[in-house]
């Protein structure tokens, strides 16, 4: 009963055009047994939303190399809190600058994942600390 | 997956073995649970039929994963289902399925109708994952309150459909979308499901797929209320369309509709329709076509596809209580010693059947809420 898969939205917000690291993501996810909704490219933090909203995701994961960081990620976090999905579990990825992490962190993403993180250690994070579902 | 406190927490009691000894304490629990979910179902149903986005996809989520708010849900919600216009949508992988269903959405929207999503894909048979990849092409209507879009892992279901999509198109009907497009997997020639929970069957082909005799197979064109050739600007569309419209007219003498759908109304012969989805191209044709399918249905025989789908879904839902009638405490062991029987050839399994048909007759059905978890 409590096995039900964790659902996972991946997202990229912003408008650069490189989702391979997304892709990957989402494909390794699946193999851990994860279900995942993907959105594809160039999402406005109001996509992300409406998707995470209408799936019920358990985590958002968003990738982003534009270095619009600061200012997609925390407008995402601040407008799932307002939709009333403040129990769902935001992660990034992508180019984030180490010095940047606190304050997204304290924006509401939970974890910051830079190139070379393992899909493994990932998806333990996320069992770890995804909301529980029966 | 411990973690975090959700609206679905059981209520504990305050000293959980003292009061699993006393049976009395226990049945008071009981009562307690089964009246907590009948309130949040009620406030969930209620805020769903108001147009509550998050308590439809939380409902959603309930019908899926078939938790105990489940049935209260249903319960409450199935009775204002029946006025939306269930399409299905399939046909085999890429030949462009999601992006029609966001064309027909979008021609579907300009005329101010609001319209629900449900699309299934596949989970991994290895490690029960799933990539849901249908809103990629449906990202043009995220931003509308209008479109509700909702993916399905199909969680080993065969078919073409997830065990519980009928449910969650049943529950887009009461929320009061007016049209419902149910898009199933990548289908081959056999996973014909979808059939029995559509109301109108839109099969969809890629030009170039195969010659007439692909054509003439049983399956997936069988059950084709309408008959959509896609990616009408590639070479050979049109000679595609022109061979599946002489051969499914040339085959449609006598249909009497196969028996996954007896007495469902058909057209004589599918209408054939050829699309450009990434264009919009004879979309607008198709979603008239659609809705004159519905309008012939509903004039010749009122009700034939709404029974077909009601005992699909029943049967689906016996099957399942029996399965877990016979697993419970009272009848595990009979159970199991009749299907050792059956392994070891000393009891056919016709007779085992009848035996374990008798077990159930004779054992008196269980409280409904005394099912520990109730994940069924």
């Amino acid at each position: 009963m409590t096995d039900r898969p964790i659902k996972v939205l991946i997202a990229k917000p912003g408008l650069d055009g490189h989702d391979r690291g997304a892709k990957v993501l989402a494909r390794g996810l699946r193999d851990e047994g994860f279900e995942v909704v993907y959105t594809g490219l160039r999402q406005t933090p109001e996509m992300v939303v409406s998707a995470a909203l209408q799936e019920d995701v358990d985590v958002v994961g968003l990738s982003i190399l534009s270095g619009a960081h600061m200012t997609l990620l925390p407008k995402i976090c601040r407008l799932l809190r307002e939709a009333g999905l403040d129990d769902v579990l935001v992660t990034a990825g992508g180019i984030i600058p180490d010095e940047d992490v606190p304050a997204l962190k304290e924006a509401g993403v939970a974890a910051v994942f830079g190139p070379g993180t393992t899909i493994a250690s990932v998806a333990e994070f996320l069992r770890a600390n995804a909301r529980s579902r029966d | 997956m411990t973690a975090g406190a959700t609206d679905d927490e059981e209520p504990r009691p305050a000293n959980p073995e003292a009061r699993a000894a006393d049976p009395e304490a226990r049945a008071a629990d009981l009562e307690a649970r089964a009246a907590d979910l009948e309130a949040r179902a009620a406030a969930l149903a209620e805020q769903t039929v108001a147009g509550d986005r998050r308590a439809l996809a939380r409902v959603l989520t309930a019908v899926e994963n078939r938790t105990p708010l489940a049935e209260p849900l249903l319960r409450r919600l199935y009775p204002l289902a029946g006025r939306a216009h269930l399409v299905g949508i399939t046909g085999p992988p890429g030949s462009g399925k999601s992006t029609l269903v966001a064309a027909l959405t979008t021609a579907a929207r300009a005329a101010g109708r609001p319209v629900a999503v449900v699309a299934v894909d596949p989970s991994s048979p290895i490690t029960g994952g799933a990539l849901l990849g249908d809103r990629v092409r449906m990202q043009a209507h995220s931003a509308d309150r209008d479109v509700f879009i909702r993916s399905m892992a199909s969680r080993g279901h065969a078919g073409g459909l997830a065990g519980t999509t009928t449910a969650a198109a049943a529950v887009l009907d009461a929320a009061g979308f007016d049209l419902v497009f149910i898009e199933t997997v990548g289908t081959g020639q056999g996973e014909v499901e979808i059939a029995a929970s559509a109301d109108t069957t839109v099969v969809l082909e890629a030009p170039e797929m195969g010659d007439e005799v692909q054509a003439i197979k049983a399956g997936l064109l069988e059950v084709a209320d309408l008959v959509v050739v896609n990616k009408g600007d590639k070479p050979g569309a049109q000679r595609t369309a022109a061979q599946l419209r002489s051969m499914l007219i040339a085959g449609h003498g006598d249909a009497t509709g196969g028996s996954l759908a007896p007495g469902r109304p058909r057209p004589r012969q599918p209408q054939v329709l050829v699309t450009t989805a990434a264009t919009g191209d004879g979309v607008g044709d198709l979603l008239a076509a659609i809705d004159r399918h519905r309008e012939a249905a509903a004039g010749r025989d009122r009700g034939a596809a709404q029974l077909v789908r009601a005992e699909a879904q029943v049967w689906a839902i016996l099957a399942e209580r029996l399965r877990a009638r016979l697993h419970d405490d009272a009848l595990r062991a009979t159970t199991n010693e009749t299907l050792r029987a059956v392994a070891g050839h000393r009891l056919d399994p016709y007779a085992a059947a009848d035996r374990l048909l008798d077990a159930v007759d004779e054992s008196p059905a269980r409280r409904r809420y005394s099912r520990e978890g109730g994940s069924e």
